[in-house]
């Protein structure tokens, strides 16, 4: 039997406070695998406090052929802008 | 390891000016105290869209409508920032409903005040977000991390709240006569409700030295109400609207308004569900969710249907690649 590890993405939390980033993929044959390989492939210089892994295959994406339609609805609201908003310089801050 | 030395690592931890992160180590009662405060903020984003959304059919203008329009549906937003980090601490998002539904969870009281005329919208975004951006600036450097996160990005929206509240009131306060009489009522009915957003007095708020301690707030209730006074009252002079209060006056030695006294009975009224609009608020919220679960069932449904219909796709699929 010749299978091929499933991919795994990659998300990595460099210091607690901030988000978890995506840093990229690898393979490997299970959860705990992937994990310790995540480990080994990006945070060999301490880069992380926290790695979250998920098979690549569980990840639902946008097209990016529809990226037009998809997000052309917030294209032409410019009134969910604070610079719509005509104010005195006084109050400009706000 | 002793539970108490976990206790004295997580202070240290915060003190070190350490965020605190959902999987970590952390004393049951800033869990809960978290779970209470991040709520209790999703719901008053909820809540909070009532009493503008009620004015979203008669806003005297497109600009005026679209602009309410889109605060509204950042209201509606922000409360799913919010309870997304609640729900990093162990609360499903059922519980958090069936809390709010059940009265066993609180909101802000400013929203169970009503919204008689158009210009409370102006009103509403001028002081209540203006008060509300206080409180989510400090909030931003809270210790929980998800918590922190969600007003991060709140903050970043919440400035074209307060601009497009201000826009309304300074429209009327340089329009006509009746129009300034409708600003200055507005300003009269809010402005002692906009001071009760920062609750009780220090004196008067026992859980404010563990929230500061534990740095969930990094100033107290007094602390962020003075902060808006001394932000707001040039705001109203720009408008040459008056302030509801006399006692209200500039104060050279503290470099500060000082302001009178709220009335505090008014204040445990409301909170105690006594408010001009309390059992509206939440009936309406009631009413919302037990007339949409219907949709919900039905959403689950198709997707219980979809899956069988793919599981089903997947087996023919494999018998075929069998039988080759």
């Amino acid at each position: 039997m010749n299978k091929e590890w499933p991919l795994y993405e990659v998300f990595i939390r460099s210091k607690n406070g901030l988000e978890h980033r995506h840093v990229g993929s690898l393979h490997a044959a299970d959860d705990q695998m992937a994990l310790e390989n995540a480990r080994d492939v990006y945070t060999r210089r301490q880069e992380g406090v926290s790695i979250w892994v998920v098979e690549s295959s569980q990840i639902t994406a946008s097209n990016p052929e529809n990226q037009g339609e998809l997000f052309e609805p917030a294209a032409d609201k410019v009134y969910r802008h604070p610079t719509f908003y005509n104010l005195p310089d006084e109050v400009d801050h706000m | 390891m002793t539970i108490k030395s976990l206790e004295q690592q997580f202070q240290d931890r915060i003190d070190a000016g350490e965020r605190i992160e959902a999987k970590d180590w952390m004393p049951e009662k800033y869990r809960k105290t978290h779970i209470r405060q991040i709520s209790q903020h999703a719901h008053s984003e909820i809540v909070g869209m009532l009493p503008e959304g009620n004015w979203i059919t008669r806003a005297p203008s497109l600009r005026r409508k679209v602009g309410l329009l889109a605060k509204v549906q950042d209201e509606a937003g922000h409360g799913l920032y919010l309870y997304s980090a609640a729900e990093t601490l162990g609360i499903s998002r059922d519980e958090l409903f069936d809390q709010l539904h059940t009265g066993k969870a609180k909101y802000s009281s400013i929203f169970n005040y009503p919204t008689l005329t158009w210009a409370d919208i102006g009103a509403i975004g001028w002081l209540v977000d203006g008060a509300a951006i206080i409180n989510q600036v400090m909030l931003t450097r809270t210790s929980y991390g998800p918590y922190a996160r969600a007003m991060v990005r709140i903050c970043k929206e919440e400035s074209f709240h307060q601009r497009q509240g201000y826009e309304i009131m300074l429209g009327l306060s340089k329009g006509t006569p009746e129009q300034k009489e409708m600003a200055q009522d507005a300003l009269n009915r809010f402005w002692w409700p906009s001071l009760m957003m920062f609750g009780p007095r220090d004196e008067e708020s026992p859980n404010t030295e563990q929230s500061v301690k534990w740095k969930i707030k990094r100033k107290t209730n007094d602390e962020l109400r003075q902060e808006f006074v001394d932000i707001t009252v040039p705001q109203a002079e720009i408008l040459g609207l008056t302030i509801p209060d006399p006692d209200l006056k500039w104060n050279e030695e503290r470099g500060h308004y000082d302001f009178g006294e709220i009335d505090w009975d008014e204040f445990w009224q409301v909170v105690k569900g006594n408010g001009p609009c309390n059992k509206e608020r939440l009936g309406a919220r009631v009413k919302a969710w037990d007339e949409g679960a219907w949709v919900r069932e039905a959403a689950i449904a198709y997707s219980d249907r979809r899956s069988r219909s793919q599981g089903d796709e997947a087996s023919r699929n494999q018998g075929v690649s069998a039988a080759v």
